[in-house]
């Protein structure tokens, strides 16, 4: 799948830090000291509580799918998906190195860096 | 003494289904010309605007200047493909405030000329837009979006493809009587499931056309409506929602329906089944199920039951549901079904369907939009329409 270019889009004052750790392996989350909670996907205020004091945390990495679809026509085929973290969001990803056909709702998975847009690396991830 | 504080007096759906020929501006003058013709008013009788962002240019400055009109408010809230609901909503609020007496909606497009793929093709969006580096790079899409709000939905509560395939059944056995419908042929629960699969769950026919066209309607002052020669259609009741991914807390369940349509019914002072004809969007099937739960015409999780066996056929069903043939099967202009479910809820208060799908003594409608992408962020807008 192509995409045209948007060169502002990953290296922004209030993301940036995200995908600088991304490239290095690392999923980051954002998330509240005023009412303890993270959020989905990272931003200056909490969307929870409204407080400004949120702070990066490194996430486990580990969730389970609670929703996907197979795009049979996409080349590649894509696998689009929201994944449960154990932190409790949900963010919107891919399923990857996967059967597509085998995939069910609750299965386990683990995170798995693929290729961006733009040089970057983006959170998928995998059957655990 | 009036029950409603204004009414829609006039209601055009643009004929065509292919514009090659016709300009976005064209296709919403064309559009706006018919519903006042409709009405019996004029341009000069305009004094309320209300577009989308389907008409290019900064909110309604190119249209405004186009049409020559000379407005006391306007208005140019955009939620996609609902965004006529609100606006039928708005006009009757601003026309209650006394900010104007006739207020003109229009919509105009045509994604069919321009080759558009509606639902599979990645929409790039605007770089500013904070949710679109976390999703544009995964390849998504809308028929992708509304298929994870499928899938969840038969994880949940065992609804099957079988069930969706009932509600593409039911538009086209209305569609079938609709000379202006893209889609005329009745299809079978098996020709729908038996559809290339696209994006599991969701098959080909699963999906709304692709159509080129517009819309378009006239709201007034009871004052006025009342010297028209048209039948007085109320609007008795309004609800309006949006629901995003409630900051990672994501709840695919239910839409922003859910409370749009109880905003909508509290005003109106009805129950769901005093509604005699709805208008649902349909943008895909699941669409449908997930509106029919959230406005409560039956239990949460009973959607798939409950629209099986053409209960959304009209004469046939309890739930006559898009007696035009909707967006699965006649038209979804500029890929905005609001506008059309409005027009095709006023033509069965006012008796004027097709004899085969027109609802008897249709004393009162719903029409429902969604617009945006129903499992990443979207709106959701109610209107319930009274014959007086």
């Amino acid at each position: 799948m192509t995409h045209p270019p948007h060169p502002a889009l990953f290296d922004n004052p209030e993301t940036g830090a995200f995908w600088q750790a991304a490239a290095q392996g690392r999923l980051l989350l954002k998330s509240c000291r005023a009412c303890g909670s993270a959020h989905w996907y990272p931003r200056a205020i909490c969307p929870h509580c409204g407080s400004a004091d949120t702070h990066w945390q490194d996430s486990t990495g580990q969730g389970v799918i609670y929703t996907f679809s197979v795009l049979r026509k996409a080349k590649p085929m894509t696998v689009p998906a929201y994944v449960t973290l154990d932190e409790g969001i949900s963010l919107f990803t891919n399923i990857v190195d996967c059967d597509p056909d085998s995939l069910r709702i609750g299965q386990r998975v683990a995170l798995r860096f693929i290729d961006g847009m733009d040089g970057t690396r983006l959170p998928a991830f995998a059957p655990a | 003494m009036t029950k409603h504080p204004a009414h829609i007096v006039g209601a055009y759906e643009h004929p065509t289904r292919l514009a090659s020929d016709k300009t976005v501006a064209q296709l919403h003058a064309e559009a706006a010309k018919g519903a006042l013709d409709d009405a019996g008013l004029t341009f000069a009788d305009v004094d309320g605007f209300f577009c989308g962002n389907d008409m290019p240019g900064i909110g309604a400055f190119a249209l405004v200047d186009y049409l020559n009109l000379d407005l006391r408010h306007i208005d140019t809230t955009d939620t996609g493909g609902c965004s006529y609901q609100i606006h039928v909503a708005h006009a009757v609020q601003a026309i209650a405030a006394g900010k104007c007496d006739v207020a003109l909606v229009t919509l105009g497009g045509r994604p069919r000329a321009d080759g558009m793929s509606t639902g599979t093709a990645v929409r790039p969006g605007h770089p500013a837009q904070p949710d679109i580096p976390f999703e544009l790079p995964f390849g998504n899409v809308i028929l992708g979006s509304y298929a994870m709000v499928a899938q969840r939905h038969m994880h949940d509560h065992g609804t099957t493809s079988e069930q969706l395939a009932w509600i593409k059944v039911a538009a086209s056995h209305h569609a079938q009587h609709n000379p202006r419908a893209l889609l005329r042929d009745v299809v079978t629960v098996e020709d729908v499931v038996n559809s290339p699969l696209l994006a599991d769950p969701l098959h080909r026919l699963d999906c709304c056309v692709i159509t080129d066209g517009g819309g378009a309607l006239v709201i007034a002052r009871p004052e006025i409506a009342r010297n028209l020669a048209r039948p007085l259609v109320g609007v008795r009741g309004m609800g309006e929602a949006m629901k995003g991914q409630n900051g990672g807390r994501v709840d695919l369940g239910y839409s922003a329906i859910a409370a749009a349509g109880k905003r909508a019914f509290d005003q109106a002072g009805v129950r769901p089944g005093d509604i005699r004809y709805a208008s649902l969007y349909d943008s895909f099937t699941i669409t449908v199920l997930m509106q029919i739960e959230d406005l409560a015409f039956c239990d949460k999780g009973q959607g798939g039951r409950f629209v099986m066996d053409g209960n959304l056929i009209s004469g046939v069903g309890r739930l006559p549901f898009n007696t035009d043939g909707g967006g699965l099967c006649n038209n979804h202009p500029a890929n905005r079904g609001g506008m059309t479910k409005i027009i095709e809820a006023v033509r069965q208060l006012r008796g004027e369907a097709h004899p085969a799908v027109q609802v008897p003594d249709c004393t009162l409608a719903l029409a429902s939009g969604i617009g945006g992408s129903l499992g990443m962020r979207h709106a959701g807008s109610v209107v319930i329409l009274e014959r007086e």
